[in-house]
Formats: structure tokens, sequence, C-alpha cells
């Protein structure tokens, strides 16, 4: 795999690293956020943490979709797979994620019928095989996945399906960083940009980020190089005294996005006026439901939902570990009552939570390290 | 579910220019193409990155490649992401 090779070689790692190292003011601390999880993810199994210097450190942000949903929907959701004839459709991903009342999982093994898809297209073609059911789609995610989900809609209602809707839990990226940017616990000096977003929404609508906050955001890629390199981005602008929007990743990501998937979001969803985010809490303009168009696909026109508000378990702090407020390992459960097996949390769920992949990769971070040695 | 995947279209139907199939890491499944317009539109032997069964955007064979081993890297979450598309039922 000679590619692969020239995104992991070692020798390029250590170039970017003293990079970065030059680009450090003597005795400043810079803070980055790494909004998407994947990027976590990178981090954490490749140890890149140990490429930057004491100065730099990176802390998680909320893109996780399905560790920001709050309990109170999946709540909603099993109340609506429970309903008679019902089949209810999702990701594998949130099948283990608690609400207040169990998990799909849990509702399941009492008799509801759920099951996982690979894509809201899969849910569409159940809808055809089962005339007599209704077929619901538990739609999430950020842009990445709310085009996909439009498209179906779009589909379904050309096909002229009428047993056929969408449980509608999307979520916008840009209120996040700006619920975390205006949130008091936190100072940050830029972002590394999610990635994949950025394919369908482009780099344009993060400008408000150097414009109003003067903090740089570079949109990055998934490889560990990709990470130092747009590190190095980072320190370079604030070492310049500038503050922009760059695209590292320009391999796949166009400056304005994917036009059709923004056109076809927009066809069929509009967004709300708020909508509650697990740690975050309630952020207005944030998600995404059902346009009254296409109201016949919307599972929360068609069913009762209970929509009540479920507080997060006491001893969870995944709200912190969202907004980069504190490392997976300081949360108080971590890795003991809570576990990707037995989770308590959503972001020791989904794989591209930060709980999960600290746990899955075990690593003792610098801090981690340092902390131990003082105690 | 977030994972973007790479796969190479090997096939286009005349029937469904909506649909094309795609061969990622050796399993073969329809893939919907209607999110790329224009010059993004995939040929036969092109690269594509792939979300929840839909082609989000055109890429190179060394991104595909940048991106499969990043994919191989996760472990677990890619082999259920490709044990989920080999049950896909896309028509």
């Amino acid at each position: 795999m000679r590619f692969v090779d020239e995104f992991r070689d070692a020798e390029k790692a250590r170039a970017l690293s003293a990079q970065i190292a030059s680009l450090c003011e003597p005795g400043r601390h810079y803070k980055f956020m790494e909004v998407c999880g994947g990027h976590t993810h990178t981090i954490y199994k490749h140890g890149l943490e140990d490429y930057l210097p004491e100065g730099v450190s990176l802390v998680h942000g909320p893109g996780c979709p399905v560790c920001v949903i709050p309990m109170g929907r999946l709540d909603d959701a099993i109340a609506i797979a429970e309903e008679p004839d019902v089949i209810m459709t999702t990701f594998g991903d949130m099948m283990r994620v608690p609400g207040g009342r169990g998990s799909f999982f849990d509702s399941k093994a009492k008799g509801a019928d759920i099951r996982m898809v690979y894509s809201p297209l899969d849910s569409l073609k159940i809808a055809k095989q089962n005339p007599d059911k209704h077929v619901v789609f538990m739609a999430i995610g950020f842009e990445t996945t709310a085009p996909s989900t439009a498209m179906t809609v779009l589909r379904a209602k050309a096909e002229g399906l009428d047993n056929f809707s969408i449980f509608c839990n999307h979520v916008t990226i840009i209120p996040a960083i700006k619920a975390i940017l205006d949130s008091p616990d936190l100072r940050l000096d830029g972002f590394l940009g999610p990635g994949h977003v950025s394919t369908v929404i482009g780099c344009r609508p993060y400008e408000f980020i150097p414009a109003v906050h003067h903090k740089p955001l570079v949109c990055a890629g998934f490889e560990p190089l990709d990470i130092l390199q747009s590190v190095a981005m980072l320190l370079e602008q604030l070492r310049q005294g500038r503050a922009v929007v760059e695209n590292q990743y320009t391999r796949v990501v166009p400056w304005d996005g994917n036009r059709k998937a923004l056109e076809v979001i927009n066809e069929v969803m509009e967004l709300r006026p708020y909508f509650e985010w697990r740690g975050l809490g309630f952020i207005s303009h944030s998600a995404l439901k059902v346009r009254e168009e296409y109201a016949a696909f919307d599972a929360e026109q068609r069913f009762a939902v209970p929509g009540v508000r479920v507080a997060d378990p006491k001893a969870c702090q995944c709200g912190e570990v969202l907004k980069g407020v504190i490392k997976p390992w300081e949360c108080k459960v971590f890795g003991t009552a809570c576990t990707p097996e037995t989770p308590i949390g959503t972001c020791m769920v989904s794989s591209e939570g930060a709980c999960a992949a600290y746990y899955n990769f075990g690593r003792f971070t610098r801090e981690r390290v340092q902390v131990a040695i003082r105690s | 579910m977030c994972l973007g995947i790479p796969g190479e279209v090997v096939e286009l139907y005349d029937d469904r220019p909506d649909l094309a199939k795609v061969d990622v890491s050796g399993v073969r499944r329809a893939i919907n193409i209607g999110l790329l317009e224009g010059d993004d539109r995939p040929v036969v032997g092109d690269w594509i990155l792939i979300h929840v069964g839909f082609a989000l955007s055109k890429i190179d064979e060394e991104e595909a490649a940048a991106a499969l081993a990043f994919l191989e890297g996760i472990g677990q979450a890619y082999d259920d992401e490709l044990a989920a598309l080999a049950d896909s039922l896309i028509e």
C-alpha cells in the first residue's frame, strides 16, 4: 500500500512534529478542538499527542451524532417502536444507546420489531415488503447523513409509499460550534474542522469563527499526518496573527460543499426552533425536522410521542466530555461502571465516541501519566 | 454509520441513473449516486466515498487507499459497517 505509507511515514510525522514545536511561542499554551469523532479516533489510535509539544493540547468536540442524542428522544423512538404494527429501523450504532427506559435492544427483547439497517434505503425496501406494517426510520446524524435521509423521503414520495416515515433527529454542526464558543467553560485557540460534514456544507459556514471569534479553523483529513499538518497550519496562522478558514483536506472537501446534497436537505427538512443536545442542553436552530409538505413521512406527526425531557444519569459526565471540558478518563465512571459493553453514557457507545476510543486503545495519555506521577 | 467508506464503481445501470454497482473491499452492492451531479457524476472505474448507501463525493485512488487504511485501523466498527453493507438491499 504505497499510498498509505505516504500518510503514515514516521519520518514525515517527526518532521511535522518538529515544525509544530518551532511554531509554538515559548510558554504559551494552545488548546485546539477536534470537532469530529473520526479525528478523536485517529488521535488515540496513533498516539498523536506524543508528537505534540507540551504546550499543545487537543480536546474533543461534539461531533459524534450518536453521542449527542438526548435520552428523551430515544424514549420517544422506543415509544413509536412499541406501537402496534410498527417496524422501527435504525443504524446499528443506536441499538445500545441507553434512554430513560432502556435501549432499542431492551425494547426488541421485549417484543418490539426493531431492525438494524445499513441505509435509509433499506428501510424503504422493508416498507415495500411489509405493506401491512408502518416502517419508521430512526434518522440521526449531521449533514453527512441528512442528505441520504432526505433523498429517501423524496423516493418514498415518488413511489407513493404510505407506510414509511422518518423520526427525524438530524442535527447541524454550526450551532453546536457556536454553543461551544459561547460557553464560558472553555478557552480554545482554534478548531480542526470536521472532514466528512464539510464535504456537504463546504468551508464557508465556518467563516464566522474567524470573523466573529477571531479563531482559525482548518478542515482536516483523517490520517495521522493530516491531523499533524492541520495543527501546524493552525499554529502558523496564530504565529502570523491571522485567523481564517483553511482546507487541509482538499482531497475530499470542496470549498463550496455538495450543492445537490444541500438542496435535497432544504427541500425535505427545515430548522427546528430549538433542539436538546446531550450535554450541551437546548441549542436554537440546531436540528432539522420534516417540512409540512412532507408531513406524511414524519413519524412525529403520525405518532403521539411522549416528548418528555429526561435528565442524564448523575454519574455520567458525557456533557463535559462532549464540550471538551474533561478528558474521558477524568469521568468518575469511566472504565468502571461505564464500559462499551454496559454503557451509561453515549460517548462510550459509539465507536467514534471519545470515551469508547479512549477505552479501546487504553492509552496512558500524557496528562494521565503526569497526574500519576504527581499523586 | 458515520464512517465514509471508499468504493470503486464497477457498473452503471441504464434504467436506473441514480444507482451504481460499487465494490467495497470485495462486497458488491448497489449504491445511490443521485447526490453527485455534473462533473462529479462517476463513471466505471471511479472511486467514491459512501455514507449510508449514498455516494457523497468522488475521490481519487490515493485518497481511497488512505480512507481504507483508516477504516481498517478502526477494526470492529468497519467490520460492522461492511457486514451491514453486505446485508443491504438498496434498489
